[in-house]
């Protein structure tokens, strides 16, 4: 198998009807969903189960003066009621963050942002738990919050960390990357320099299902058993057994089916921990589950950066530098979830997709009286804001040099014979055929039409103010997926490098055991086929264990986009040594040479003679059998791999939206799409483009409906789907999408990672489109019809906080 | 506490409960019916669509009183015995879902819209969805799924005619 290697298409069906291998085939995981018979947390039911329920602050900032529990105790179907305190005593009031900060699992000296844990109520049903949270007397002295990033460092600010000993401001950390004299230089000697203000605002992840645990501890034989929504079970079971002190070989995460996650499910809640908790006080199973509001308000949120970008060029439009400064507003902890070595996470690949030799960024990260969070919400660590500041920026200089935004992305984009490629800031990109992808782009879209048709569509205007705006906007985005390597990227000391089994069955049939989890990626199907790609068995034939840590090997889960970079190259590479190993085996049955051994589809033969083979079935069989094996090859037929990468694969792609913005009420309405993606070859084409699709309604969401904003007291102002809009069918259009294919060098089967692609790429092309139809610079997302209109008026607004 | 009585997916079922509690609950807790989902308390995604009286509502926001003495109809009986709704099937062959959450209460939609509009065209089945969110698909597949059932439930309705 060549690393570069692009599967032949294969017509061959499997008794199943499936591709074997590669191609479109439906998912095994829908037969259930389909029935309503998945099993997500909630549907977790056991016998003598509790309910718990979280009481949360409703301000943003405040002393706690006293907690009376005792009304809420005297509820006859209350069973306990934790407060702070009573976790100090187990010495869990606090939990570390991933990012080298704590955070509070009850709050014990002060709350600091609306909706953070106070205290717990463990009751006979949700219903009574929930009664007995407006039983418990709290009382609070509310102190001024942090709420605007831009103030949190000034001399008066409240200090909101005073729990860490000698903290007298807001300051998290200052972290800076690439070359700021040569940025200077750079900058000294362009034709033109622009400057711009950009803030991609807080928005969450908010998936169908919101977060949740059910814990039960078994007093008797000391096990854990935690079902609960993670992406990333094996992290979180060493995590619970660093932080409460339980042994790790009586923890048991089962993370069963998950109503997606984007980022959303990565970290660890006080929710998680209380059912523990509750579970251990009580005797018996505690199961919490958050809703709406809860999840909206304290649960990770994504983004927050105010950035500030400054691009030379010349006037010709051949880019010089980019340069960025970055506040980033983390809540009041800092409970980033990111590599440890990358503190604004992979926010300095923000060079983008151009060549040009210069770069800088400096990030200063902030305490603020909000929720903690900051990497969710399929980013693939802060790519998302990368590609945002560069496609904005881009956009900012085509502007001002009246140049069309396709021919200054054309003129700059990284050309293919550059690749490998090493970007000003360290990434080494891996492959790439950047204008191959953006012209694709403009052929579906009728490029020269759009701009033809928006010229009459203007001229029109002038007279009618009912025509509307039409806008058309590009990006073009690099991604860089599959985090390690493990030397250079780990979580909480954890290098991120995630195991695999295979093992096939004397019958020849397979069990597939992977670290990583689906939320919805399909992995039960994909997975299959790419053992099914390597061993030439029946993708129906290979069962995808996951999701429970007793069963599956370690690793750290998924989300960055890390399973089919990571994972999926573990299913190849221990399918491949299931082959290797095979081939020893046929040729002791055959009483051949090893070398005298060649292979087709899931078969090996002597050469010459295609009737003198094995199937992998019956090589499976003599594995298990009396047959004597060569010295060294030891029975049975099964591989277990964990994977490091030696690198990121960098997917990349080129989006095109056209939307129509009405002068009279601000609406934008996106009429077409076009997405073209490359992540090499595709392993289930059906699967990929659901996952494009996924992330392209995202972009419309965030670009034009989504934004967690806040009032100068500290209240949120998104805290149910009334008030945070997600997009619904009739926001998104039907999405269009074109691919190329360039495989990574690196991966063993040359694919890339999708899941976030779209998520990444497509919000600068659709707030692109906007301001081109508004035929403005610059002026922030989200597009509401308010802010559309205010944009349009000349008098944009700020969207983090509430008007005033 | 209360009783009430209600047919479920054709069983009847009845049940002592809080008067204020839920018919998602009710569904979900009291009779084991954990295809229903529940996502946003304030009737804006959609999850927990179930059948009425033959319309879909969102049992998040109507208490299980409401339903008492009448007909509900939840995912678990889209199927007849080993045999998928067209709307089921569609949703496979077009890939309507990914992780599952919004899928019941998007199939309970669907089925509705097509007893009332057997050949919608994309705008019918962009409405009549528009109440149930889902965060994995951005539509298109969904759209496409329902079409498909439209199509092969059409097809097979003239099959059957011609025997």
């Amino acid at each position: 198998m060549t690393a570069t290697e692009v599967p032949a298409p294969d017509d061959t069906r499997t008794p199943g009807g499936n591709p074997l291998g590669f191609g479109r085939m439906l998912r095994k995981e829908d037969a259930r969903f389909l029935r309503g018979q998945g099993r997500y947390v909630d549907d977790v039911v056991l016998p003598g189960m509790l309910h718990g329920a979280v009481l949360r602050s409703p301000y943003a900032h405040a002393r706690l003066v006293s907690i009376d529990t005792s009304a809420a105790e005297a509820h006859p179907r209350v069973k306990a009621v934790i407060t702070g305190q009573t976790l100090e005593s187990l010495n869990l009031a606090w939990m570390p963050t991933l990012s080298g900060d704590v955070t509070a699992v009850l709050a014990t000296d002060k709350v600091r942002f609306q909706g953070q844990e106070v205290a717990f109520v463990i009751a006979e049903d949700e219903y009574s738990a929930r009664d007995a949270l407006e039983l418990i007397d709290v009382e609070y002295d509310p102190l001024p919050a942090v709420v605007d990033a831009k103030h949190a460092l000034d001399p008066d600010a409240p200090v909101i960390r005073d729990d860490l000993e000698g903290r007298t401001d807001n300051h998290i950390y200052d972290w800076e990357a690439g070359d700021a004299q040569a940025c200077e230089e750079a900058f000294a000697k362009a034709d033109v320099v622009v400057s711009e203000d950009i803030i991609y605002p807080r928005v969450h992840p908010a998936p169908m299902e919101t977060c949740g645990s059910v814990a039960h501890m078994d007093k008797v034989t000391g096990k854990l058993t935690v079902w609960t929504t993670t992406q990333a079970p094996h992290a979180h079971r060493t995590v619970y057994a660093l932080v409460a002190g339980l042994p790790e070989h009586k923890i048991q995460i089962i993370s069963p089916d998950i109503g997606g996650g984007f980022g959303n499910k990565v970290g660890i809640y006080p929710g998680y921990v209380l059912s523990i908790v509750g579970s251990i006080v009580t005797g018996a199973p505690v199961k919490w589950m958050e809703d709406r509001s809860e999840n909206l308000m304290s649960t990770s949120f994504a983004r927050d950066y105010h950035m500030h970008g400054d691009i030379a060029a010349t006037k010709e439009g051949k880019i010089l530098a980019l340069r960025v400064n970055v506040l980033a507003d983390h809540g009041a902890f800092n409970g980033v979830a990111q590599p440890t070595k990358f503190p604004a996470g992979f926010f300095h690949i923000f060079t983008g997709s151009y060549d040009y030799p210069a770069a800088h960024c400096k990030v200063t990260a902030v305490y603020t009286n909000k929720a903690l969070g900051g990497v969710a919400y399929a980013c693939s660590f802060r790519i998302t804001e990368a590609v945002y500041l560069v496609e904005r920026m881009v956009d900012c200089l085509a502007f001002e040099l009246k140049m069309d935004p396709a021919e200054l992305r054309m003129k700059n984009l990284l050309r293919p014979e550059q690749f490998p490629y090493t970007s000003p800031t360290g990434w080494e990109y891996d492959s790439g055929d950047y204008p191959r992808a953006l012209s694709e782009a403009m052929r579906i879209a009728g490029y020269d039409d759009l701009r033809r048709e928006q010229a009459e569509r203007r001229a029109a205007a002038e007279s009618d103010p009912s025509v509307p705006l039409m806008g058309i906007g590009l990006s073009f985005f690099t991604e860089g997926v599959g985090a390690g390597p493990r030397k250079h990227m780990d979580i909480l000391g954890l290098g991120m490098a995630d195991g695999c089994e295979l093992r096939l069955h004397p019958t020849g049939k397979a069990q597939l055991r992977l670290s990583v989890q689906t939320q919805g990626q399909g992995h039960e199907t994909t997975f299959a086929q790419i053992v099914s790609h390597v061993l030439g068995i029946p993708p129906e034939d290979v069962e995808v264990l996951h999701g429970d840590t007793d069963n599956t090997p370690f690793g750290l889960g998924t989300y960055g986009s890390r399973s089919t970079p990571v994972s999926g190259a573990a299913a190849a590479v221990a399918a491949q040594r299931v082959k290797d190993k095979a081939r020893l085996i046929a040729a002791t049955s055959l009483e051949c040479s090893v070398d005298d051994l060649e292979w087709e589809h899931g078969r090996w033969f002597v050469k010459g003679d295609p009737t003198k083979g094995q199937t992998m079935a019956e090589i499976a069989m003599a594995a298990h059998s009396s047959l004597e094996l060569p010295e060294g090859v030891e029975g049975h037929l099964d591989a277990s791999v964990v994977y490091n990468p030696p690198n990121l694969t960098y997917p990349f792609g080129a989006y095109i939206c056209v939307v129509d913005v009405d002068r009279q009420t601000g609406v934008v309405k996106v009429r077409r799409f076009i997405a073209v993606d490359d992540c090499g070859p595709r392993i289930n084409p059906m699967i990929v483009e659901g996952q494009i699709h996924g992330g392209l309604a995202d972009g419309v969401g965030m670009a034009l409906m989504e934004v967690i904003a806040f009032d100068k007291e500290g209240n949120n102002l998104g805290g149910s789907f009334m008030d945070y809009l997600l997009p619904t069918s009739l926001e998104c259009p039907s999405w269009e999408l074109g691919m190329t294919v360039t495989p990574s060098p690196h991966h063993p089967i040359g694919t890339k990672g999708v899941g976030e692609s779209a998520t990444v790429g497509s919000p600068a092309a659709v707030v692109n489109a906007v301001l081109d139809a508004l035929q403005i610079r610059a002026a922030d997302m989200p597009f509401t019809p308010a802010m559309t209109w205010r944009a349009l008026q000349g008098r944009p607004m700020r969207p983090d906080l509430a008007i005033e | 506490m209360m009783r009430v009585s209600m047919r479920v997916n054709g069983a009847q079922t009845e049940a002592e409960i809080e008067p204020r509690l839920l018919l998602v609950h009710y569904l979900r807790n009291t009779l084991g019916l954990t295809g229903t989902h529940w996502g946003c308390d304030t009737s804006n995604c959609g999850a927990c669509t179930v059948w009425l009286d033959g319309l879909p509502v969102k049992s998040c926001t109507t208490l299980a009183a409401m339903a008492d003495g009448h007909e509900v109809r939840t995912v678990e009986d889209l199927a007849d015995g080993d045999s998928l709704d067209p709307v089921q099937q569609g949703f496979m062959q077009e890939h309507g879902l990914q992780c599952g959450f919004c899928t019941p209460g998007m199939l309970m939609t669907a089925r509705a819209l097509l007893d009332r509009d057997p050949d919608p065209d994309e705008a019918t089945i962009r409405e009549a969805i528009s109440g149930n969110l889902c965060r994995c698909t951005g539509y298109e597949n969904i759209v496409r799924a329902i079409r498909w059932a439209a199509e092969h439930q059409a097809a097979q309705a003239r099959e059957e005619a011609a025997l």
